[in-house]
């Protein structure tokens, strides 16, 4: 269960106030205190080089070199029992150590453990892809090629999985803006109405709550409706709302409630 | 339930009913909406559950039609992503004249809850609008209310007049 803790006032105070906070990682344990991430790390050992190793949350996280990534996903699964990638993807460190952090998280459903193996890539260096070994790397690979840009050597189809093919940059980037860049705000006019007519759609209203009373071109109120584009400065005249024509349409009956038998129970 | 019994002797004489053609065609045009089915995210479920027995958009002559060139309506009913876009105007286009557009819930409207990079900030950036409904999802009864709007709009027309193709540029 959570903490308890007290909620006095609770809604009134902000809840978060602290800009530097640095939430608590869990602690780290020694390999040496799970005998089955022990026997792994020690196989693993004589194959690849070991930069780091340890127990995180149950998990074992271990660091190794990126061109060791093939050799040590296929002896994890072929010797250790490791059979299932679960995931693969990438962080972004460009900015602290202009690279990218590559993990791999493994299974093995016959000892039910978990490990990590983690790698970094410098931000031009390529990868080996692990696809031959796990067909779920694929699209895994396909993904973290559309969001980071990390090019991943013998891929057999290294092409954006998600985003359009022309679409430019890579949107998981630290630096990308989360409204996108400029091509990506007129991505779609540019596709259906050419880049000449962009001043005649105009600009994304990203300010979703903005509603300008004024604008007859963008808005309407309900019962207060002008022809489009007319100018309302002065007021608008009242429409009020119908939910039916004057005298009904055309072979409609107009519901009438006193002739209707009105049932008290349903049949 | 209600039971409604018209007798044509009493009320409005015979069978026979004298109308203009505006009205006859608007008539026509306003009670046999056939939107496409075009759902995007969630509130797709909300305009599938319109469609069904419980709310049964059948009887306002509302039937789904699973292709562009057998329907009316287009009812947007969820996020369209910039990479969708152009399949949707393409399915708009495939339209046959006259034509009108519902969008229906938030995230069609101006994206919504989306203000990210790979969503359309409104549909009506890539085709015209008629009616736009509020809502996250809105319920099975706002989409009739949009539709019931939607065929006020149709009968206020002018039928006799040839329909101007409505265009965003």
């Amino acid at each position: 269960m959570r903490k308890y803790e007290d909620k006095t006032n609770k809604q009134k105070k902000s809840y978060h106030t602290d800009r530097f906070y640095k939430s608590p990682t869990l602690p780290k344990l020694d390999v040496c205190s799970n005998s089955l991430f022990a026997m792994d790390l020690s196989s693993l050992a004589s194959i690849v080089d070991i930069k780091d190793a340890y127990i995180q949350a149950g998990h074992m996280i271990v660091y190794i070199n990126h061109t060791d990534n093939k050799k040590a996903i296929s002896h994890m699964r072929d010797t250790r029992a490791y059979d299932f990638l679960v995931e693969l993807s990438a962080i972004d460190y460009i900015k602290d150590q202009d690279g990218f952090e590559i993990f791999y998280e493994m299974l093995s459903t016959t000892k039910k453990t978990r490990i990590r193996l983690k790698c970094f890539l410098n931000k031009n260096d390529t990868i080996q892809s692990v696809c031959h070994i796990f067909a779920m790397a694929n699209w895994s690979e396909r993904e973290m090629f559309d969001m980071y840009g990390i090019k991943v050597k013998n891929h057999p189809y290294m092409k954006r999985i998600l985003m359009p093919d022309d679409w430019h940059d890579h949107p998981l980037l630290k630096t990308y803006p989360l409204t996108g860049d400029e091509s990506a705000s007129w991505y779609e006019v540019d596709q259906i109405f050419g880049k000449q007519n962009r001043d005649k759609i105009g600009e994304e209203l990203r300010d979703t709550a903005r509603v300008d009373r004024y604008d007859t071109n963008r808005f309407s109120r309900l019962g207060h409706e002008v022809p489009k584009g007319v100018d309302i400065t002065n007021g608008e005249p009242d429409t009020p709302i119908r939910y039916q024509e004057d005298g009904g349409s055309l072979l409609v009956t107009k519901f009438d409630k006193k002739p209707s038998k009105i049932l008290d129970k349903r049949k | 339930m209600a039971q409604h019994k018209v007798d044509y002797l009493k009320d409005g004489g015979a069978p026979v009913v004298l109308t203009t053609i505006d009205k006859l065609v608007n008539f026509g045009r306003s009670n046999s909406l056939w939107p496409m089915t075009y759902g995007l995210a969630c509130c797709a479920i909300e305009m599938m559950a319109s469609g069904a027995s419980r709310f049964d958009f059948d009887r306002f002559g509302t039937i789904f039609r699973a292709s562009p060139r057998q329907s009316d309506v287009l009812i947007v009913a969820g996020t369209l992503t910039k990479k969708h876009a152009q399949f949707m105007r393409r399915l708009y286009d495939q339209m046959p004249d006259p034509k009108w557009v519902i969008s229906m819930g938030s995230c069609a409207n101006t994206g919504g809850m989306f203000n990210t990079y790979a969503t359309v900030q409104g549909v009506d950036r890539v085709i015209p609008v008629d009616i736009y409904l509020p809502g996250c999802a809105p319920r099975p009864e706002s989409l009739q209310y949009a539709l019931m709007h939607l065929q006020q709009k149709i009968r206020r027309n002018k039928a006799g007049m040839s329909q101007k193709t409505k265009r965003l540029i």
